[in-house]
Order: C-alpha cells, then structure tokens, then sequence
C-alpha cells in the first residue's frame, strides 16, 4: 500500500516540476503587479508582438510589494506601486529612469498626468491605471444625496446597520479627515480628535468591516460602503439600484503606475513592455479589464461601451476638485492613525 | 427495535458524526453547483454553462498557479511527513534525555507565531541567500513549507506512537529480527495510519499556507492561495468556483487511485 | 513544554534506554531540526533583534537600539497629550478576544470531532480511510474559496434562508452573517480535520479489550467513555486541541469574512504594524508577546491534563 503510493508520488512530482520551474529562461519579463490586475490577452499580444515570454506575480498591497523588492533577490522587472509610495521607490533607488530612446509613446500620457506630485515629469514611471474611492449606495434604500462622506460617516436611517466600510487604514482616516475639514496626513490634533470621535461614534452603524464582495452589494447583503469606482460599476453591472458616489467633503484619488526596477534582470525588454502599454489600444485593455481609466490619450476609442461615460468612470465637474491624490503620511502621522485605527477597532 | 449491542456504539456520536459531515458538504455542494452557473454571480442562478471551466483553462496563470499549488503541497507535505516520522520516533517511547525539551520547542514553534511574522522572518533571511547565492528557484518555498508543515504531521504521528504498545516489537526482537527490519516489518505497518493523517494535514497545510508563500515567493512563483489573495479586495469570479471544483475532483481521482492500488496489493 | 512527551510513554518502553539510545533520538531528530532551523526557527531570531530597534521611515527598522516597540504593546502614551501613559487597553482587549475565540473553537471542534473521529475509528477496517478521506476532501479547496462558499450558505439570499423562506418556516431572512454564529461556524470548518485527524490516529489503535473489560464489569457507556476511552486516546486529543488552538489565535481571515471583521483579531493587529502602520519593532515585539502567551498557555495546559491522570497511576 505504501510503496505503491510513493511510486505514484514520485511519478507525478516528476511530471509536475517540469513545468514549475521554467521561470528564469532567456528572453522572460517579469511582472509583479496587483492581482487580477493585467489582463492575459495583453501579455500574449506582447509576446506575439517581441517573443518575449511574460511572466506575472501577484501582491496584494503596496507594503508587500516595497518589502519584498527592497530585500533583493526577487527576478523582478516590473512593479506596479501606487502614487503614494511611489517618493519612496525613488528615493531608495529601487527603480530606474525611463529610457526615452525606449519609451517613444511617451507623448501618449495625457498632459494632466505628466506633471503629477509623486513624479514630476514622469521621470521613472508611466501610468497603468487610476481611480478614486468613494461610496457605493443601493439606492433602492436610501434615495438622499449620495455624494457625501456621512453615507458611512453619519448614515441616513435607512442605512444605518447596512453598511460596510473596507479595512484600509489610510482610505478611511484620510476620507474622515477631508469631513472633518482637514488636510491629508494631518497632524493637527484637533482634527483629529473629531476624527476619532466620528469614526468611534459611526461604527455603530456599520455591519461590517470587510472589502465586501461586489455581489454582497448586488445581492443586497450589504446596504452602503466605502468602495472603489471599478468594483462598484461591476456591482451596478448586477444590480443597477446601486449607483457610486464621489464625497463632496473630498476624496482620495489614486494611481498605479508602472516602473522598470533598478535591478531587473532584463531591463530592455522591460522598457519595451513600458513602451507597449503606452499604445492607447493596449491600455484600453488594461481599462477594460480592470474597470478603471488608464491616463493614455486616445484609449477611449478602444474602451468597453459600458465604460464609456460611465458615472462611476467620468467624475461629475462639480465635484473634480474634491478628489485628491492621496499621500504617503509622514512617521508621525501614521503612528497617530495607526493608534486611533486599533482603537476604533478594538 | 432490537439494537446488536456493539461494544464500539456510543449514543448520540453517530448522529453527530453525520450532523459534521453534512455541515463540512453543504458549503462544498453549494460551490460545485455554481461552479456550472450560467450567471457572473454567485448569487443568482441563471442556467447550466461550461463556461467558467473554460475560461479556467483558457487563463494560463490560473493554470500555471493550480499547478504549482498542488506540485509544492506534494512535495513539502512528503518531506514533512518523513521528517516528522524520524522526528517522532526519536522522540517518543524513550526516556528522558537531554535537549528534549528544545527539540519540542523548536518541532512545534512554526505553529506558534502568526504566518505574517515567520514570512517577514523569512523574507529578510532568504532574500540575504538570494543575493549571495543568486539561485532564485522553488528550493525556499518548499523549505518554507516543509518547516510549516512539520509540526502538523509530527503531531499525529507521535499520537500514533504512544498509543501503539510495543509487545510486537519485543516479540520480533526476541526473534533476533534486526531494528531496521523490525521498523519495516512491524512498526512502520502500525504507524502507517498516523504517517497517513500526517501526509494529509501537512498536504492541506500547505495547500493553504498563504502569507507565507507571499513572502517567500519569486519572480513567477504564484500559489493558488497567493493569487486568491489578490483577487480578495477585487472581484472573486467563478472562475474560482470551477478551479476549486477541479480540486475537488483530483482529490476524489486521488483518492480512487490510492484505493485501487491498495486493493490489488491486499 | 518537555511533559508533551508524554509521561506514560516511559512506563510502556522496554526497549534499551541508554546513551547509545539517546544519541539514536538526536541522529533521528535531527534532519527535521534541520530544516526548522534553517527555514522557521533561526530566521525567528530577526524578529527578537528587530523588536529592540527603532522603525524605518516606511516600513523596515533603522539600527538604533529603542525599547519603544515593546513598551507600546502594554502601554499607550494618549494621541492628544502624549504625557498620559496608561495600559494599553486596546492591545489587551484584542489579545483576550483572540484568545477566548480559538479557545470557544477548540472546543466546538472538540464537540464535533471526537465523535466524528469515533465513528471513523469503528466503521470496518476496508472504509475507514474512505472516511477520513471525506474529512479532507473539502480541504483540498482553497481557505478563501471555501470561506466564499459558506458565505453564500449562510447570507441572507443563501441556500439555508431561501430553503427555509420556500418552504414556509420563516418569512424575512435570518441574519446569519456577521454574526458570532458565522464566525463560529467558519472557525470550526477550518479547523476540523485538526481535530479529528490525531484523534482518530489515536484511536485507531485502541484495544477493543479494555472495552470488552469494562462492561463485563457492568460500567455504563458513559462510565467506558470517561474512564477507557477518554484516557486512552488522551495523546490523539491533545495533539488536536493543540493543532487547533494554536493556528486559530493567529487567525483574522475568517473572523473578517463570515463576522464582518469591525473588531481586529490578533493577527490583524501584528499584520497591520508590518503593512500599513509601518512599525516593525511594534509588529515584531506583539508576535513575541503571543509566542510567550501561547507557549505558557501550553505549558498550563499539558501539566493540568496530565495531574489529572496522575491518581489513576499512582
């Protein structure tokens, strides 16, 4: 009995490892980006197109991501961060300038996104895709002004026990610190003692603290959230009672962009890749898989209808200057959040 | 109604035993049935489709993660078990002897921190190796994994060891049986069921082992659960439903397999 | 800790117990300890020297010694006037509940194991490993998905609700998720085979004699249960609740999906110092504080389950 099922063990570790560990061959570009984040048909048109074999790793957050890359001895070429740690990648010298000679699609980045805070001039990096986080509301339930923080905040009757708010520590502070008047990654005490005291007196209200599945929103398992844009025009794709809302009190806007590491074992072919996504076709697929705009000139032709004016895609005008970028807060502010975070969350 | 008198019965365990089963089954049911749900919705129930098997198939890093998942589970939960085995017979039916107690504590620390520390743990100390050594392959997950996996096969084994009285092995000795073929003849017959829930959990350990394996991982390393990871603050498709399913299918062919194998021998 | 070996092991051992035994024991140990060293233990040592360091600015530490981390797990220094320092409320709180929850799992999976692992170890020998198949089966799926699943039970439109609103039982959905119920019920789906998987290794081995033994002497069933059977597969039940025990203090996936996650599990807590509140030494001196709790928590555990039997030996 066992002997025949070691052999069987050996037989098929033997099959398996063939294909396990191919990873490191000749003409292969490693990406390491969000999950569920690149869609495979463009890394196969990227092959068609160089011969250059693609190879995709997931991470699920920007620390993960920064810790893993600053270590070393990753065979990464390419990381994805967002606009807020992007100073700190740059700073550290983890990734390298573009090489313009490389990178001609350059000029298709659309001039608002070239002079942008976290990388003036776009020296290292060009933009995979951007969008905001706001609130997602059943409308079916609740019928008020949606654009405004008190949805999770201070929540209509109708809402109130119904809604879910995501664990991301910085979204939810930096969101309670726009209602409460103040600037992002504050220290001013006062500001945040309202706050603490907003947030510890909402809680009550919410049901959940979870990123809430976009069908627990479509199956009406959950009422009202902190959401982002994408995922919330998959929920609307489902359920179309509920309809996404931009705070008016301000909220955070984002971006993930694309970098060659310093230490990419293959940094033509990364280069070509940066250079590849810049094509407006090419990121429309990445828009159209991930439900989120992309900062490419000229993509809109290839967008999915649905995308295409979407509300949740195309920010009302009255309410554009009340997103902003969201930062990387300074050591002291985050030991502040981080405090009131465990304290809300005790 | 006349009952036998089973001297095995215990009141009420059978229909607890049963109340388990179905409760571990109802959410699996659930999982296979949408699995062929026409709808992108785990929610609602729009018709028969094949549709998310092919789009499993079609999806290569799908493919290529379900792959590696059951390659590293395999091969870390094998070399778990045969270390816990040693492990445990060094350990167990003897008497005291120096340095037990550390062996105890270092066998069954893996379980005892969170699965975040020992991965940033282990990130710094194998990114240090990566560097100097240069070599990036799957050699840190499967000795990751292995470490995790040990205490959970050591455990049953060891439970297996102190409940076996070791008459058979004096008799076969008295019989000038040598301690190896004593071991394979007699003990290791006795502790196969033990070796056997070790393979198990240690398969299913690392099935599972997630924070970890993000830590770890290389360039084109992606665990199943690494991936599922990043679909966890985006959208779960039923993809996911069909590629669990197929799981679920291996295990049973495994199971058939095992069972069809083991028929012939006895 | 040393008592895990099981102190009735050495009544039972014949086999010859001297040095060139004990040298034996080590050369058998030691490709296991290998391994551990290399790939669990050794690189612990980075987490004991980075709780006496100082943070880095975004993430990572930076080389000046500080007992900062490891005062802020018992204390708190308030956010608006950072002369008051108190205990640190919210750290011990979160603490508690992560423990009395794997304890509350524990024992449900107790409940639901020892009988299950019973019915296994008694059903004909040809089936037996059928069954404990069918214990691992659905393991075979991942935690997530399997989490998703149980989710889609127990939520409001789920199959549990929408049988019993069909049939007539009820009228408006049982809320059922985010609940403590939820949490329970994911906790021990996880953890079962934990359970039952030592136990039955456990019992397998047991001497139907003992059994025939004790209702010649006219015990009852409960009687056979707690004064043979209990005691016998004591080792199998030990390595279970331990197996069970300690995984789920480190535990959060699950509280957050099936109970919603408003209130942080420990594992939330330490996850949240090394990702987004960058405090490494903070992070790093919390998970030494639970290592401390549980290995104390299983030192009381074994030396408590063991005096008990002492009398029936001595």
């Amino acid at each position: 009995m066992t002997r025949s099922a070691f052999r069987l063990t050996l037989m098929s570790l033997a099959v398996m490892s063939a294909s396990i560990t191919a990873a490191n061959a000749q003409g292969v570009l490693n990406l390491y980006n969000w999950g569920n984040y690149t869609p495979p048909e463009l890394l196969e048109k990227f092959t068609a197109e160089t011969g250059i074999r693609v190879t995709l790793t997931d991470f699920d957050s920007n620390e993960t991501a920064l810790t893993r890359v600053r270590q070393g001895g990753h065979g990464f070429d390419i990381v994805v961060p967002s606009n807020n740690v992007i100073p700190v990648w740059i700073e550290e010298g983890l990734i390298q300038p573009l090489d313009l000679s490389v990178v001609t699609n350059f000029d298709n980045i659309a001039p608002q996104w070239v002079d942008v805070p976290f990388d003036p001039g776009r020296e290292y990096t060009v933009p995979w895709a951007w969008g905001t986080t706001g609130v997602i509301v059943n409308t079916s339930l609740y019928d008020g002004d949606i654009n405004t923080s008190d949805i999770f905040l201070n929540p209509p009757p109708a809402l109130q026990g119904r809604v879910n708010v995501i664990p991301e520590m910085s979204d939810i502070i930096t969101m309670a610190i726009y209602a409460a008047g103040g600037e992002s990654c504050t220290t001013d005490r006062d500001v945040l003692r309202t706050v603490r005291d907003t947030l510890v007196s909402a809680k009550q209200h919410w049901i959940a603290m979870d990123y809430g599945t976009v069908d627990a929103y479509a199956a009406g398992d959950i009422g009202a959230g902190v959401y982002w844009n994408g995922a919330s025009m998959r929920a609307r794709l489902q359920n179309s009672d509920l309809a996404y809302g931009y705070p008016q009190e301000g909220f955070p806007v984002w971006m993930d962009n694309a970098a060659v590491l310093t230490d990419a074992p293959n940094p033509e072919a990364a280069m070509k890749f940066i250079n590849f996504i810049l094509e407006p076709e090419h990121a429309a697929m990445i828009s159209n898989y991930a439900r989120y705009s992309n900062g490419i000139l000229g993509s809109e032709a290839y967008l999915d209808p649905e995308m295409k004016g979407a509300p949740e895609i195309d920010v009302p005008d009255a309410l554009v200057g009340a997103g902003r970028f969201s930062e990387s807060c300074s050591a002291e502010a985050t030991n502040i959040y981080t405090q009131i975070w465990t304290e809300l969350l005790q | 109604m006349a009952r036998d008198f089973s001297i095995n019965r215990l009141p009420g365990f059978a229909s607890v035993a049963i109340l388990t089963f179905f409760l571990l089954y109802l959410p699996i049911f659930t999982l296979v049935v949408f699995s062929f749900n026409e709808a992108a919705s785990m929610s609602r129930w729009e018709g028969f489709s094949l549709k998310w098997y092919e789009a499993a198939f079609q999806n290569r890093q799908v493919r290529d993660v379900s792959i590696r998942s059951l390659w590293l589970a395999a091969t870390a939960a094998s070399f778990a078990t045969i270390l816990a085995t040693l492990a445990a017979l060094g350990t167990t039916r003897t008497s005291k002897f120096k340095g037990q107690t550390m062996i105890y504590a270092l066998i069954n620390q893996p379980l005892m921190v969170p699965e975040i520390v020992t991965g940033v743990a282990l990130l710094i100390f194998f990114a240090a190796i990566k560097v100097q050594t240069g070599y990036t392959g799957m050699g840190y997950l499967v000795a990751a994994h292995t470490a995790f996996c040990i205490p959970f096969a050591y455990l049953p084994i060891r439970a297996r060891l102190e409940t076996m009285d070791n008459t058979l092995e004096i008799a076969a000795a008295d019989l000038y049986a040598g301690p190896i073929k004593t071991f394979v003849h007699i003990t290791l017959p006795l502790l196969l069921p033990g070796i056997f829930a070790g393979l198990m959990l240690g398969f299913v350990i690392s099935l599972d082992a997630v924070v970890i394996t993000e830590f770890v991982k290389s360039a084109g390393q992606d665990t199943l659960p690494t991936y599922m990871l990043g679909q966890l603050r985006r959208v779960v498709t039923p993809e996911m439903n069909a590629i669990a399913t197929l799981f679920l299918l291996l295990s049973v062919l495994a199971v058939t397999i095992f069972f069809v194998l083991s028929r012939k021998r006895a | 800790m040393d008592d895990m070996a099981g102190n009735k092991t050495e009544q039972a051992t014949e086999i010859k117990e001297t040095p060139k035994r004990h040298l034996w024991n080590w050369i058998l140990c030691a490709p296991a300890l290998t391994v551990l060293v290399f790939a669990a233990s050794g690189p612990l040592l980075i987490v004991l020297v980075y709780s006496f360091l100082a943070p880095g600015s975004f993430g990572g530490i930076t080389w000046s010694f500080s007992l900062e981390g490891w005062f802020r797990v018992f204390f708190s220094r308030d956010i608006f006037d950072p002369e008051i320092v108190s205990l640190n409320t919210a750290h011990l709180t979160i603490f508690w509940r992560s423990i009395s929850l794997s304890l509350q799992t524990t024992i449900i999976c107790a409940i639901l194991g020892f009988p299950t692992a019973w019915f296994i170890a008694t059903r004909p020998q040809h089936t037996r490993n059928i069954w404990l198949f069918l214990i691992t089966i659905p393991f075979w799926t991942n935690l997530l998905i399997r989490t998703f699943a149980i989710q889609e039970v127990i939520r409001n439109q789920g199959l549990i609700n929408t049988t019993l609103i069909r049939f007539g039982f009820i009228d408006t959905p049982i809320q059922m998720m985010y609940t403590d119920f939820a949490i329970f019920l994911g906790m021990a789906y996880v953890f079962l085979p934990l359970m039952v998987l030592p136990l039955y290794a456990a019992m397998d081995k047991l001497d139907i004699r003992y059994l025939e033994a004790g209702y010649d002497l006219y015990a009852s069933r409960w009687q056979v249960l707690r004064h043979i059977i209990l005691p016998l597969v004591k080792p199998g039940f030990i390595a279970g609740s331990i197996l069970v025990f300690i995984p789920s203090i480190g535990a959060y996936v699950t509280p957050r999906l099936l109970g919603g996650g408003r209130s942080m599990m420990l594992g939330n807590l330490i996850e949240l110092q090394f990702g987004q509140g960058r405090n490494w030494p903070l992070g790093s001196a919390l998970a030494l504080t639970m290592l401390v709790l549980v290995v104390g928590a299983l030192v009381l555990y074994i030396r408590t389950v063991n005096r008990e039997e002492e009398p029936r030996h001595g």
